[in-house]
């Protein structure tokens, strides 16, 4: 708003830009000194206390506000048999023996070791969505495989004795050298699959045969390649990305 | 000595506020952007100098912490805007579009006289500053289609889809830059008793 004023006193003016000046001062630096503090916390998991914690708000302020029912947009289906992107080849560099090789299934009390040819056996789930890395590309990719909420019914899994489910769900390659932990909304949403197939084609050994998760409303990095183990817990289960530096939660 | 007061103090700690938070968000964001360069590829010297290499987990945290300083900020400047009736001071009018085509000419001296102006900004600032609050919605908007795709899923379609989402949070970036590139310069250009308004809030008409 401009207002005119008439027979200012220059001397007053002067004493009004010098606090000006000074507020701007204090103002840098608190600026510098807040980036500084932030920066230089105590650190949760690789990332400075204030920005953990501001992860972990973002996310309960999300699910306040929104839906976690949605699809994951639908998308047209790749050329069969065309080579999903890979990326990152942690707990991959142990040799999947395919013959004999079992998924380890803990919840509760309940332990198990499964073949792969139970995924095979069970209903035939099938979707086409963008996959969406935290690096920020994405690609559209199909899948198929058992829906994760399938298996928990179908093995009477993922719920304590008084019926509710377990918070979270642990997943580990089988050398244990990538782990991921999910919340349960998220791994109950019809998505999520354990999936054999990509693009219509078996899993490749890069891409994570012969079983990994394929679970939309995540980044990739929740996508874990070669199941080796899943299990059930209340207490979050550790997390590889998290771990170095990325939210945890990583959904959208 | 005649003055006016230009810019009310609110007007003005938002428009610091903004500088450190957009800068931030700015600089997050190319963090973020490095990880994944598909538009075009930072000169590694640069990005080595800026130190912008393998910080795609610390760009991502403080760009999610900062956006909502950005937001509060953005929402107490347009809160103002609004309830002052401020706003009427940069509500471009028919005859504004073609004054700023004048005002442009003026300052690339290209043209001698410049058109008269309407309150405390000129043409071609109105229509910037609007500009300027536009981009700052159209980030907000992009930004949440990528964060939350899912979720969000039917805004990121209405934006064209998550990749082009991406692109246009993107592009806003860059008419940011831009515009503060030509906002400072102009600045310079104008000299200290435009400056100074922007700390102190008065413009010395006359001594």
């Amino acid at each position: 708003m401009k207002l005119k004023k008439n027979n200012i006193d220059e001397k007053q003016l002067k004493k009004r830009l010098t606090g000006s000046i000074l507020t701007g001062i204090i103002f840098v630096a608190v600026v510098i000194f807040g980036f500084r503090a932030i920066r230089s916390s105590e650190r949760i998991e690789d990332t400075p206390y204030a920005l953990r914690h501001s992860f972990e708000w973002n996310q309960k302020i999300w699910a306040k506000i929104s839906s976690s029912k949605n699809l994951s947009v639908k998308k047209p289906r790749p050329k069969k048999g065309t080579a999903p992107r890979q990326n990152g080849d942690i707990g991959l560099q142990s040799l999947a023996d395919s013959k004999n090789y079992s998924v380890e299934v803990i919840s509760g009390n309940k332990s198990f070791k499964l073949p792969i040819a139970a995924f095979h056996a069970a209903d035939k789930v099938d979707y086409s969505t963008d996959f969406r890395c935290i690096e920020g590309w994405s690609e559209e990719m199909s899948y198929a495989g058992m829906r994760f909420s399938d298996f928990m019914k179908f093995y009477d899994i993922g719920k304590k004795p008084d019926g509710s489910y377990y918070a979270y769900v642990g997943l580990e390659t089988p050398d244990k050298e990538y782990y991921v932990s999910i919340d349960m909304e998220s791994m109950l949403h019809p998505q999520t699959v354990l999936a054999y197939e990509m693009n219509e084609a078996p899993l490749s050994l890069a891409n994570g045969a012969p079983l990994r998760l394929m679970i939309p409303v995540k980044y990739g990095i929740k996508n874990l390649k070669r199941i080796g183990k899943i299990f059930f817990s209340d207490t979050r289960p550790r997390d590889y990305w998290a771990e170095r530096g990325y939210d945890w939660y990583a959904g959208f | 000595m005649i003055i006016t007061e230009k810019h009310s103090r609110i007007l003005r700690y938002t428009h610091w506020i903004n500088v450190v938070f957009l800068s931030l968000m700015v600089w997050s964001g190319i963090l973020i952007y490095w990880a994944n360069d598909a538009y075009f590829k930072i000169p590694d010297p640069i990005a080595e100098k800026l130190s912008l290499q393998y910080k795609l987990a610390e760009g991502l945290s403080w760009h999610f912490f900062i956006m909502w300083g950005f937001l509060i900020n953005g929402l107490v400047y347009l809160a103002y805007q609004i309830f002052s009736g401020e706003w009427r001071e940069l509500a471009p009018r028919l005859g504004t579009f073609k004054d700023a085509v004048l005002v442009t000419l003026h300052d690339l001296h290209l043209r001698k006289s410049a058109p008269p102006m309407h309150g405390k900004f000129n043409a071609a600032q109105k229509l910037a500053y609007c500009g300027v609050i536009l981009m700052a919605f159209g980030s907000i908007v992009t930004g949440i289609a990528i964060y939350k795709p899912v979720t969000m899923g039917w805004l990121t379609a209405l934006l064209g889809g998550y990749e082009a989402a991406r692109l246009e949070h993107f592009i806003l970036m860059i008419g940011f830059i831009l515009f503060v590139i030509v906002h400072i310069l102009q600045v310079i250009k104008a000299g200290w008793n435009n400056f100074r308004a922007m700390i102190a809030g008065y413009e010395i008409e006359k001594k």
